[in-house]
């Protein structure tokens, strides 16, 4: 993967915030050129399924400008809920343009999702919905960052290590028979393998998660394929469907092998 | 308050020539102040770095002492640096034996390199060496592409690395040295001149210029603490006038930095996301700091990654 060398608006340089526009390839794209390199991802994903536009069964919510590269809150919302079997989150320009893959269980609620993401360019960002009975529906939105796949995370690598694989799980309060907000938080520096120490000149071998199971009793809330484009210490904020029944377990596995399991128990809602 | 260029300027800063006429090298802002007895120090402009200004932006001097001289903080960049040299021959042709990095920030340290020939003691937190071997390139990478490589420096080395705490002997003054617990960065110096009583804060302390988080937060108002228990009455700030009082200085940081974390947390606790807490937080202190635009947000987004593992 070679490092690209664009201004990393993600990072606090502080009293030198060495701004500027981003420009490598990607930045001054013609809205043609977005639309081949699309097309292009689409098909190494999806094959030759036919993708269609959609502005109702998913919608993206992200910065137009993001204020942190190495950390663009996404909201993705899908209102019709009861059609959405799995999502598909892909960050055109980035490295490795396929962040995401979740695929919901009977245990979610599908109406909202919530991810952290690294953008390493300015670029249109996807999310495609894959409905149950088998659709494509994809929904896009432009997102201006630069250098969140490059810019150094943190002063000391082993500081980032800390408590690697800590699980917490947040529920919003909920009322008795009403969808639950859940956000779970996992520590993990997810290495994007772009970050580079400068002595060795050697590159932080891409460390990141995976796979990740969350399920509720014998019931999928959802599985989520992961990249090098989620942030570090991702943080995932989902819906439970009302009707589930006992403790969230998750397990999570990066690709060095690592692998994490933690045990959540859902607060009953209160009236 | 001064026109604080917008969020667009500031992020263009660097090629936006037309916007920032007054960031240049103005007589003004780059005249040596003898802020005490051997000591003199150039105020840095409340700006980023651009190629008008050789990324010169932070509070840099020197200390004369008997038997040499001690340069605080080398610049932002070699061409601030080589510019600091020539300021210290002006007014003595003693040895340049110390030269101190108060943290890895570029506006720090990229002076460092101009001071070579002097072969002195770089002195720098014994954290600065880890975060320079992450941050390092990345900046000189970032500085190069502004200024030009010529003029951008390289990464120097501490070669005196602080743990806890260092003195240093001019003969007729002492420094002495502080390596703070994680703060605005991993690796933050300070250090306390007994010739002038004055406490050299480095970035720990910013006066008008917002304060920017890269470190720890709980961490930074916990060293303030320490900044008050000196015993140092004066100050030279990182950013700012270069002599301020030195608590009601720490008094408006701490006011930022606790508004900060208590809105950070209130956010955090409300489960409102970090895209929301960054437009709402610490917005009361919006008027008070330069630059506030350009930072506050990406504060709260390093707050709201801390304190949500609270």
């Amino acid at each position: 993967m070679k490092p690209v060398h664009t201004l990393a608006l993600g990072l606090a340089l502080s009293a030198a915030l060495l701004g500027g526009p981003a420009r490598a390839a990607g930045a001054s794209d013609t809205d043609a050129e977005r639309a081949a390199r699309w097309q292009e991802i689409a098909k190494s994903i999806f094959g030759d399924r036919k993708i269609e536009p959609t502005d109702t069964l998913v919608k993206i919510d992200a910065p137009a400008r993001a204020l942190d590269a190495a950390l663009v809150p996404i909201t993705l919302t899908m209102p019709e809920k009861d059609k959405i079997k799995a999502i598909h989150f892909v960050i055109d320009d980035n490295p490795s343009p396929y962040a995401a893959h979740i695929s919901f269980g009977p245990a979610a609620d599908p109406a909202e999702l919530k991810l952290r993401v690294r953008v390493n360019n300015y670029t249109n960002v996807h999310a495609v919905a894959e409905t149950r009975d088998g659709g494509l529906y994809e929904a896009t939105q432009f997102v201006k960052a630069s250098g969140g796949c490059s810019a150094p995370m943190g002063m000391s690598d082993e500081e980032a290590m800390k408590g690697m694989g800590d699980m917490r799980m947040k529920f919003a309060e909920g009322q008795p028979g009403k969808p639950v907000e859940a956000t779970l938080m996992i520590r993990h520096p997810n290495f994007s393998g772009m970050q580079m120490n400068q002595v060795t000149r050697d590159y932080t071998p891409a460390r990141y998660i995976n796979k990740l199971t969350v399920t509720r009793g014998d019931q999928t809330v959802f599985t989520l394929d992961g990249d090098i484009s989620i942030s570090s210490n991702p943080v995932i904020g989902f819906g439970l469907n009302p009707e589930g029944k006992g403790p969230i377990k998750v397990a999570a596995s990066d690709n060095q092998g690592g692998r994490w399991e933690h045990s959540f128990t859902v607060p009953s809602p209160s009236n | 308050m001064k026109s604080a260029p917008s969020r667009r300027q500031a992020l263009l800063g660097g090629f936006c020539l037309c916007c920032l006429p007054t960031l240049g090298r103005a007589a003004e802002s780059f005249a040596m102040t003898e802020v005490g007895p051997g000591v003199f120090m150039r105020r840095g402009p409340n700006a980023e770095a651009t190629p008008e200004n050789d990324d010169a932006i932070a509070n840099i001097g020197f200390v004369v002492g008997r038997d040499g001289v001690l340069v605080t903080e080398s610049g932002g960049s070699l061409a601030d640096g080589q510019w600091l040299r020539s300021e210290i021959r002006k007014r003595t042709d003693k040895p340049i034996r110390h030269v101190v990095m108060t943290h890895v920030h570029p506006d720090h340290c990229f002076g460092a390199a101009a001071f070579a020939e002097d072969r002195p003691n770089y002195v720098g937190h014994s954290g600065l060496r880890e975060a320079l071997d992450a941050r390092g390139e990345y900046y000189r990478t970032r500085l190069a592409d502004i200024l030009g490589a010529d003029r951008a420096g390289s990464v120097v080395y501490p070669t005196q690395a602080v743990t806890g705490a260092a003195e240093i002997d001019l003969g007729d003054r002492k420094l002495r040295f502080t390596a703070h617990g994680t703060a605005h960065t991993s690796c933050d110096l300070s250090m306390l001149d007994t010739g002038s009583g004055l406490l050299f804060t480095g970035d720990l302390l910013s006066v008008g210029r917002i304060p920017s988080l890269d470190g720890n937060l709980t961490g930074w108002l916990r060293e303030t603490e320490r900044l008050k228990g000196m015993g140092a009455t004066r100050a030279v700030p990182g950013h700012g006038p270069v002599s301020v009082d030195l608590e009601p200085a720490l008094s408006d940081l701490t006011r930022y930095l606790g508004t900060l974390r208590e809105e950070t947390r209130k956010a955090v606790a409300a489960d409102m996301p970090i895209d929301k807490a960054v437009a709402t937080v610490a917005q009361s202190e919006r008027d008070k700091w330069e630059l506030f635009d350009t930072y506050n947000g990406r504060n709260v987004t390093e707050a709201y990654k801390e304190l949500e593992w609270e």
